[in-house]
């Protein structure tokens, strides 16, 4: 008798009508997108604050490179000293003084600049004077010897190297960008879900022992059938609970966009003024250009593809093995001491994501992790918008399917065994006794 | 074919530890078999495997003449000891969940609820949850599901724990229908006084080793000790006691009754009878309380798990 689409159905409505599980769909989105409001909000007050930073330049030198903006108002003061000049600016309560002193020679000068102020500065602001004066500076001593800024700056040469595969593909940096946020992004996500939801399917297990359900319903239906249902029924409550997140998302973000006129995409604006600078030499046009033509570039189908058969794949098997651990411990106490086999895996997947695909995707670490059925979910989603031969995702897959086969046979054989022994706290040991009972 | 249920030959082991050695038991159809032992002999292990949770090491289980399959699960309904239901469903959807695990379809199982659950007065429980329940009431709803797909065979693991007096009887008059309408009873328990209230045939498991089986009524004539309760009116019980003596076994007896009676247990000799004590009796005294002591369940039990 297949009871299977029964047990997925209770064990979906119990979840998605479960109170904490309601309100945490519908709380969560409004907590983050609250979060995020305040946060840009709060930093557009910071920003809109425009701070005033007198200039005291006894060497004449730079006076001339300090033009006010939107953020940063500067002062020039003349014929002070620069005690004065200090009272002068605390008494105005202005943010700082930056004061550059009289030399000889430009070096001199260079030894003795100093910043002024109430509190230690912004590492922002310092970087962004830093840059300046040293540009300036830099042009002046090439100056001194002789050298004529204007040739130099139209002779130096920008470089972009184009990237082209032995098969004709074209690539680009940018290209690189885009396809480390899709994959990081793939692989992120089945992390997330793996952890919240596995974890969900172990509680419901315990909750089957605690309450002591267990043996009636095992007396109906073969455990197995019991324990894939309630890992498909407690999927399809997270999807559910994903997409509603998404939505959800989505919409108040418009709204709240709307209403306190908050941009949330520019929210790291003092930051702006420098991206500004470096993105001057290329242009704002065609980065955006090659942004969308590098979307178009990423292998999609293959993407979608791979993404859902890992997905599922990866997640199945770390679900299987959280379901064999509700069913061998009594309380969620217990758990810990086999949550960490199941954890490290799933971290070094995701370091081994971060650091090695984005050095070098194709590299012995990364091509050997993503054939590794604990981490492949994850490092293979990563690897793939750069590329990987078909014939290594399909070894992979197939290698993923034979372990999830595995882990849910084994699986099954502890929770078989598990769901019906109360009182003590297995060791390792035992487990691999239940495996032949 | 008489048997509904026969387990041949059963063994399971659990890596070292034996569980079940070799066990057979035999259940008559529509009767009400209590499966009986001290803690830990192997009752549980041996309703398991009926059940099909744990498979067996060696051995088979007949129902109703077939080795057991995948589909007699509908055929069994069963009542484990460690018991519960989900505590944050419904009652009613808890009770057709359950329903339809055992194959009924859901308008038929919510008919025989609504049946089951007005015989038993709870309908008005249908919309609460468990954990708003007792554990009395939750356990009435447990016996209902169990029963509901009106299975042949109904195994019952101390089925009147949790209830007070009033709702065990009334849990027991129902299994007392059920078997007259035809189902098959395996029933395990610690209190004999159930044991001997319900059941007709027995079988005793120690140490997993069935080491006594049978009709209840044969297994007590087996025990018995052909010894006579007497009550004995006199006014002097020291010579009186030493002049039966002579003749027979006695000991002090100790029964309740109205009169400040002589109370002796007299153990027959071989070849008297029942009425040749009785005319011994009458000659000497006044003969008041006269009654054969037929031993109990838990005589049996106790008696049978010492020596073994």
């Amino acid at each position: 008798m297949n009871h299977l689409p029964l047990i997925i159905k209770r064990e979906y409505l119990t979840k998605v009508r479960n109170k904490s599980f309601i309100i945490m769909t519908i709380l969560s989105p409004i907590i983050m997108i609250a979060l995020i409001a305040v946060v840009a909000y709060l930093s557009q007050l910071n920003n809109s604050k425009q701070r005033t930073i007198s200039i005291l330049d006894e060497s004449g030198m730079v006076e001339s490179i300090f033009k006010s903006t939107e953020n940063t108002n500067y002062v020039i003061l003349n014929d002070v000293s620069i005690d004065d000049a200090k009272k002068q600016v605390e008494e105005k309560e202005q943010y700082g003084l930056l004061h550059i002193s009289k030399g000889e020679s430009i070096d001199d000068v260079l030894d003795d600049i100093k910043f002024y102020s109430k509190d230690t500065p912004s590492i922002t602001l310092m970087e962004g004077l830093e840059s300046k004066l040293e540009r300036k500076f830099t042009d002046l001593k090439l100056q001194e010897q002789g050298v004529d800024i204007d040739k130099l700056k139209s002779s130096e040469a920008r470089i972009s190297i184009a990237q082209e595969s032995f098969l004709g593909e074209k690539s680009s940096k940018i290209d690189n960008v885009v396809k480390l946020i899709f994959g990081g992004f793939a692989g992120y996500m089945l992390f997330m879900f793996i952890i919240i939801y596995g974890n969900m399917i172990m509680r419901s297990v315990i909750e089957e022992k605690t309450s002591r359900i267990i043996e009636v319903i095992i007396s109906s239906v073969k455990p197995v059938q019991l324990m894939l249902g309630k890992i498909i029924g407690t999927s399809l409550a997270g999807i559910t609970q994903f997409i509603i997140w998404i939505i959800l998302g989505g919409v108040l973000m418009m709204v709240v966009s709307a209403i306190f006129g908050i941009n949330m995409t520019e929210m790291q604006a003092p930051q702006q003024e420098l991206m500004q600078q470096t993105m001057e030499t290329q242009g704002a046009d065609m980065k955006i250009q090659s942004l969308i033509s590098s979307i178009y570039n990423l292998p999609l189908t293959n993407l979608v593809i791979m993404f859902l058969l890992f997905f599922i794949g990866g997640y199945l098997l770390y679900s299987s093995l959280y379901a064999a651990i509700g069913a061998a411990v009594d309380n969620e106490t217990d758990t810990q001491q086999f949550m960490l086999p199941i954890l490290m895996p799933l971290i070094l997947a995701v370091y081994v994501g971060i650091f090695t695909v984005i050095e070098d995707p194709h590299g012995t670490v990364s091509t050997v992790f993503s054939f590794i059925p604990l981490t492949s979910p994850v490092v293979m989603l990563m690897r793939i918008p750069f590329g990987v031969p078909i014939w290594q995702q399909v070894v992979s897959v197939l290698i993923l399917i034979g372990t999830f086969m595995f882990t849910v046979w084994f699986a099954a054989k502890i929770y078989r065994v598990g769901i019906l022994m109360y009182g003590k706290k297995p060791s390792y040991k035992e487990l691999y006794k239940w495996l032949k009972y | 074919m008489n048997n509904l249920l026969v387990a041949n030959s059963v063994s399971k082991n659990f890596g070292k530890f034996t569980a079940l050695n070799n066990v057979s038991i035999e259940v008559p159809k529509g009767s009400i078999f209590g499966l009986l032992g001290p803690n830990g002999a192997g009752k549980t292990t041996l309703i398991r495997v009926i059940n099909q949770i744990t498979m067996p090491d060696s051995g088979s289980v007949m129902l109703d003449g077939q080795p057991l399959q995948s589909h007699h699960i509908r055929d069994i309904g069963y009542l484990p000891e460690e018991r519960g239901l989900y505590k944050s469903m419904k009652v009613g959807e808890q009770a057709l969940y359950l329903a339809q695990l055992k194959g009924l379809s859901k308008s038929e199982a919510k008919k025989r609820l609504k049946y089951w659950f007005d015989k038993l007065e709870i309908g008005d429980w249908w919309n609460k949850k468990i954990q708003e329940l007792s554990k009395g009431m939750a356990q009435k709803i447990q016996f209902v599901v169990t029963v509901l797909h009106q299975p042949k065979l109904l195994i019952f693991d101390e089925p009147f724990s949790g209830f007070d007096p009033i709702n065990a009887n009334l849990i027991k008059d129902e299994i007392l229908q059920l078997r007259d309408e035809g189902a098959t009873v395996i029933f395990s328990t610690h209190r004999m006084e159930s044991v001997e209230e319900l059941c007709d045939h027995i079988a005793l498991i120690h140490e997993s080793n069935k080491i006594l089986d049978g009709k209840l009524q044969d297994i007590k004539r087996e025990f018995k000790t052909n010894t006579f309760e007497v009550g004995l009116v006199t006014n002097n019980e020291v010579d009186l006691t030493n002049l039966i003596k002579e003749k027979f076994d006695v000991s002090k007896a100790d029964f309740k009754s109205l009169n400040d009676d002589l109370k002796l247990n007299i153990k027959l000799n071989d070849n008297d009878t029942s009425n040749d004590l009785l005319r011994f009796l009458t000659s000497k005294a006044e003969v008041n309380h006269f009654n054969e002591l037929v031993p109990t369940a838990s005589d049996i039990f106790i008696q049978t798990v010492k020596n073994s």
